[in-house]
């Protein structure tokens, strides 16, 4: 994985981790690597990978079992509300970029739908 | 665990080191930044115990570094200092025959992983294979301190994954890592800790994720900052 050096490297890791529970990439339950193991896949500091998992678990997507590892919540509704969140920032940045361009939300929207209709067509 | 207290070391009239007090702990892996001739590398021997300060004092543990200490702590300098007869299974002996603490099983597992043959000639080895030969036969050691000058020299892109996870491998909460590159974004990653020294006196010590978060600059920004131009911006 390629990090932007410029902003912390533990929220890079942690976006990546989300996204992968949201898409269901990680499943429900699932066991993730150790710290170290972690810091090894990403090639990333411990300290920085045991950050990611710190904020994991504040954010409730896992949970360390003592003596057994981290594990991905079995949570549905906590993992939908993660996917439902990356869907509106995703949302949010699309409008953002039309809005750059100098498009309305309404042209946003109907750009959207056009493009939806092309793709099925 | 490794401590400076207004460490100076002169070379006549040029002042290497001057006055550095830094203090570095296990569990963090640090970089130590400058321009070439900075001090990083008297720095680094003198807490290998290999030159004497002129002044001040280097402590291991909080007793000066001396012979107990050099036990401790590995080192590995830019300098060669193998014979051409040598095979890579002979400076692995050599290492066995100075420290207690060299595992002849860890160094092959080390060279195994990053493709060197133990039979092959040191004079005969490219200067990307020296350089993973030495980062092999000091991580070998079972040390509390592992300082790597100039891990990266040499190595090609592709190897550098392979360098910086062996690295990070002896990178325990036990231990303490000193890497010194001039190829700096090789080790944004992996550092937590930069030390930034130059014409021998240490301009600061960062975390490099806290940096990040407050200031939004990465370590090779930082360096730009702060040797970019000539002025230092404190």
């Amino acid at each position: 994985m390629e990090f932007d050096a410029m902003s912390p490297i533990w929220l890079q890791v942690v976006n990546r981790i989300k996204g992968a529970i949201a898409t269901g990439e990680i499943g429900p339950g699932e066991k993730l690597p150790g710290g170290r193991d972690l810091a090894m896949r990403f090639s990333i500091n411990p300290n920085t990978a045991a950050r990611v998992y710190q904020e994991l678990e504040r954010a409730g997507l896992c949970e360390t079992r003592r003596g057994m590892g981290t594990y991905v919540t079995t949570d549905r509704e906590r993992i939908n509300a993660l996917r439902t969140r990356m869907a509106a920032d995703a949302a949010g940045r699309y409008l953002r970029e039309l809005n750059n361009l100098g498009m309305t939300r309404a042209d946003a929207i109907r750009l959207l739908n056009t493009k939806e209709d092309t793709d099925n067509a | 665990m490794l401590e400076s207290r207004e460490l100076t070391k002169k070379f006549g009239s040029k002042v290497a080191v001057d006055h550095v007090s830094v203090r570095m702990e296990p569990g963090h892996v640090y970089a130590m930044l400058g321009p070439n001739g900075s001090g990083k590398t008297t720095w680094m021997k003198m807490a290998a115990g290999l030159i004497k300060p002129t002044s001040g004092e280097m402590l291991f543990d909080g007793a000066p570094v001396g012979v107990d200490s050099r036990r401790k702590v590995a080192y590995m300098s830019t300098e060669p200092y193998f014979y051409s007869w040598m095979n890579i299974r002979d400076a692995g002996k050599y290492y066995q025959d100075f420290f207690e603490d060299f595992s002849m099983e860890r160094f092959l597992s080390l060279l195994h992983r990053m493709e060197l043959t133990e039979n092959d000639k040191i004079r005969t080895l490219s200067s990307g294979m020296v350089a993973k030969m030495k980062i092999a036969l000091t991580l070998a050691r079972d040390a509390a301190v592992y300082m790597l000058d100039e891990p990266f020299n040499g190595i090609d892109l592709l190897a550098r994954d392979e360098i910086r996870t062996t690295i990070l491998e002896a990178a325990v909460p036990e231990k303490l890592l000193l890497l010194s590159s001039h190829l700096v974004e090789e080790m944004e990653a992996i550092a937590d800790q930069a030390v930034f020294i130059r014409s021998g006196k240490l301009i600061e010590v960062r975390d490099l994720e806290e940096m990040r978060e407050t200031d939004g600059v990465s370590m090779a920004d930082r360096y730009r900052a702060i040797f970019g131009h000539g002025e230092v911006q404190a």
